[in-house]
């Protein structure tokens, strides 16, 4: 079988909630070795989980996302199969070990010094009070490189901001530019895309700096200011007000660029949106040829022919009428059936899909997109696939979602070797644990 | 030096996700050769434009997404242009492209093509469904890559339509995951001698999103339950956006926290209702609503700064919602030196977002503004050995 293209690069992640975890998944499924260190005694909130052993009412009242365990049930092991943790943690490793005790925090240099990269995304403040800076890995492992995710970066009057992705997206501008432009923008729904560009491009990093490491010698300090990360996603409206001075805002569905006809449109719904049945589809025109090629797809009603939508230009000044009119029809429409037919004619149009629906999609299961992986806290269920196929290095679902301590025997006999003396006394004061130490909630 | 200055990518990507992605390499050394048709990049028709005049030099989309690139115009319909193509190619160390599927093996510059001219030379291939399925051919921008494949169901109202992000921000995540791809394909070849014909849906890019994509779909596999659209994210105490003096702020998890949420507001009297410290009554919904009655109140009063300058001594999450205005003129990242300055010929001085993350070592530098189009096709194709008039036949007269 062919090497994975990380194959052979190991990497200490110490990260929490989502940018710096999906970052590490992303070189786990290219072959790293991604090991996580976690403390029986200290819980990471929001990441495996809200807490470590929540109340049923919890989860029944969270958001499904959030809340939806296996069969409903809280269980034994919650922190083993939160929705968010398990869509997080494929293809890594987990030992326990209490770093802020002493012999702890050995155990974690020993495993600096057999390592490539430590990755962390924490509160700011949290690796220094636990005394993990970069000069203290640069002593254990004079190659490591040491990639950090501080929200608005470890300068500044900012530095100390508490933030999710939500709040920093906020300062930089993106929940203004978002949501409907008739509604107060106190109705935008949180969102968290800067943790997928701050932990693409933290794997992007881990490996610019890895073969940057091969050429020199030289192993570093990496800073993902994650608010500033975000701007690329807003790039139209920073240049709008680079170039031009406008100060953009919310468009609901319209497009950025001005290209019309563009929107989300009811479709034929088997229930309503209080039970998650209603649908919509999204339907995105451009220019001349695709209005008439829309309008012949949809049986040129009379309006479609109206002089007033004949440009472009018409139909922007004309969009809220145009809208009306298309979501007269396709309310009557099934939305898969539509996006084939207006696909079929080269425009661009699909489902809103509910992520329930993704599992019974032709398209994705012709490319085998799903996986099914095994976890023994939780049973075995079809997962997402990979973000990309690599066709001779493959990514493989080798570690499924990973439960707490899975690879004590692993990493503290393998990796690190220590000797049944040490392991014992390790076990002995609570280092080495495969669950949560009971007097954490 | 810089980390990725020894290696050449060959980038034949237009729009958005390709060269955002290749942006990336270029941004930390790579010498990206940014291949155009002669009539130029389809980024360089979108806006905004400086002057609101759609200009193929004056797109602000294409000034950002090129920085640090090198613009070369090959006809690849034409023979000359494909034999162009093939001399660059045996310099490169990874080709990237974003044509429909098919369209590359049409022109007979398929994988075959490149794997014969090296066989451990990657071909990455960017497209909106993949390379092969029912919906190969079908088409996409951001709005319904965002409908169809990210989280756009359960955003807004429960009673409206589901509403998308901001500007084209599902195609620069894309692009973000595919320069990670690039990489690996990178570390393959120059490690292992692997070539590939790489393949990037950028559907599948976001139906294995972090943001709460895959976890509304795994929480389904689970327990049968479907992510609810509901509008804000409130219901905490504080929880959700709030009015202020000049614009919003947004909090999260207040309540999990009370001895921060009263830090920060200097402990007024109200805070002293004992409904407000019972740990079930701060369950109750009326209880939570006159909370943030009050909560409004001290923050009508306070700018988003004010209320961000106390929610950050208290270490309460929070964020003010800035516009453009506030995020050009705000100190705190332009003493960071988040803003670099280009010289562009066209468009004069540009100020924009520089550096994506700062490495200490071999980081990134701002090396060249976007370039015009086919600024280097005579210096790039010259150095790779071809003369003027196949230089002239390569690039359809364009040069």
């Amino acid at each position: 079988m062919s090497p994975k293209p990380l194959e052979g690069i190991r990497v200490i992640d110490l990260c929490v909630v989502w940018a710096g975890p999906f970052g590490t998944m992303l070189l786990g499924d290219l072959g790293a070795e991604v090991i996580k260190p976690e403390n029986p005694f200290v819980f990471q909130p929001m990441t495996r989980g809200a807490m470590a052993r929540p109340p049923q009412a919890l989860a029944d009242n969270s958001i499904a996302w959030a809340g939806g365990v296996p069969g409903g049930n809280i269980g034994d092991r919650p922190w083993d199969y939160s929705p968010t943790f398990v869509s997080l943690y494929r293809n890594k490793k987990s030992f326990t070990v209490d770093i802020r005790r002493p012999e702890g925090l050995d155990v974690l240099k020993r495993l600096v010094a057999a390592s490539d990269i430590v990755y962390e995304n924490n509160a700011t403040g949290t690796m220094e009070k636990l005394g993990v800076t970069y000069d203290w890995l640069k002593a254990a492992n004079p190659k490591i490189i040491f990639i950090r995710v501080p929200a608005y970066g470890s300068t500044g009057p900012y530095s100390q901001a508490r933030a999710l992705g939500v709040h920093l997206e906020a300062v930089m501008g993106h929940s203004l530019l978002r949501g409907y432009s008739d509604a107060d923008p106190s109705s935008n729904t949180a969102i968290y895309s800067g943790d997928y560009l701050a932990g693409a491009q933290g794997a992007f990093a881990a490996m610019a700096a890895i073969w940057h490491r091969d050429r020199t010698g030289e192993g570093q300090l990496i800073e993902i200011g994650q608010a500033e990360n975000a701007a690329a996603m807003f790039t139209q409206a920073i240049m709008d007000y680079s170039l031009n001075g406008n100060v953009q805002g919310a468009i609901t569905n319209r497009d950025v660029l001005g290209r019309a006809v563009q929107g989300v449109y009811p479709a034929k719904s088997p229930g309503t949106a209080a039970t998650m049945d209603d649908r919509w589809v999204a339907i995105s025109i451009e220019g001349d040829d695709e209005w008439s090629a829309f309008a012949a797809a949809i049986g040129n009603p009379a309006w479609a022919s109206d002089p007033r939508f004949a440009t472009s230009d018409a139909r922007l000044a004309n969009h809220d009428e145009i809208d009306a009119r298309i979501a007269e029809y396709t309310a009557t429409q099934d939305d898969y059936e539509l996006m084939h037919r207006l696909q079929a004619v080269g425009i661009a149009a699909t489902p809103v899909l509910e992520a329930s629906r993704m599992f019974d999609d032709p398209h994705l299961r012709t490319r085998d997109f799903f996986r099914t992986q095994t976890q023994r806290s939780s049973g075995t269920y079809e997962y997402v696939g990979p973000l990309w196929q690599l066709p001779e290095t493959p990514v493989e679902f080798y570690q499924p979602p990973v439960m707490f301590g899975e690879h004590n025997e692993y990493v503290y006999r393998e990796v690190l070797k220590v000797s049944d003396d040490e392991y014992q006394s390790l076990l002995a004061g609570g280092h080495i644990a495969d669950a949560y130490d009971p007097s954490v909630p | 030096m810089q980390a990725l200055d020894d290696l050449t990518i060959l980038d034949l990507s237009q729009h958005i996700a390709g060269p955002y992605a290749t942006r990336l390499l270029a941004d930390f050394g790579a010498d990206v050769i940014k291949v155009e048709p002669p009539g130029g990049d389809v980024a360089r028709q979108l806006g905004p434009f400086q002057g609101g005049e759609p200009h193929p030099e004056k797109s602000g989309t294409f000034f950002y997404l090129n920085c640090n690139k090198r613009s070369v115009v090959l006809d690849l319909k034409t023979a000359a242009g494909r034999d162009a193509l093939r001399v660059l190619a045996a310099n490169a160390d990874l080709v990237v492209e974003s044509f429909a599927p098919g369209t590359l093996e049409r022109l007979g510059i398929g994988y075959e093509f490149f794997r014969g001219i090296n066989p451990a030379l990657p071909l990455i291939s960017i497209s909106n469904f993949g390379q092969t399925g029912p919906y190969r051919d079908y088409k996409l921008n951001d709005l319904t890559l965002y409908a169809f494949a990210g989280e756009m169901y359960s955003m807004g109202e429960t009673d409206r339509e589901p509403v998308k992000m901001a500007g084209t921000a599902a195609l620069f995540e894309s692009g973000a995951a595919s320069a990670v791809a690039m990489m690996g394909a990178i570390f393959s070849s120059k490690r292992h001698g692997i070539g590939q014909h790489v393949d990037i849906s950028l559907a599948e890019t976001h139906f294995g999103g972090v943001d709460r994509r895959h976890a509304t779909a795994i929480a389904f596999q689970f327990s049968g339950r479907k992510t609810l659209r509901l509008a804000s994210h409130g219901g905490g105490m504080p929880g959700g956006i709030y009015p202020c003096a000049d614009g919003y702020v947004d909090f999260t998890n207040g309540g999990l926290y009370p001895d921060r949420v009263a830090d920060m507001l200097n402990y007024p009297e109200w805070m002293d209702d004992p409904r407000y410290s019972d740990p079930f009554q701060r369950m109750d919904p009326a209880v939570i609503e006159e909370w943030n009655g009050n909560f409004i109140g001290w923050c009508i009063e306070r700018t988003k700064r004010e209320v961000w300058d106390e929610a950050r001594r208290a270490k309460v999450l929070c964020g003010p919602m800035f516009t453009m205005d506030d995020l050009f003129t705000d100190t705190h990242f332009r003493d960071r030196g988040f803003w670099a300055k280009a010289s562009h010929p066209a468009l004069g001085e540009v100020e924009f977002p520089g550096r994506p993350l700062i490495m200490q070592r071999g980081g990134w530098e701002l090396r060249r503004a976007a370039p015009l189009l086919g600024e280097h096709t005579a210096q790039v194709l010259s150095a790779a050995g071809l003369d003027a008039a196949a230089i002239a036949a390569a690039s359809g007269g364009a040069a």
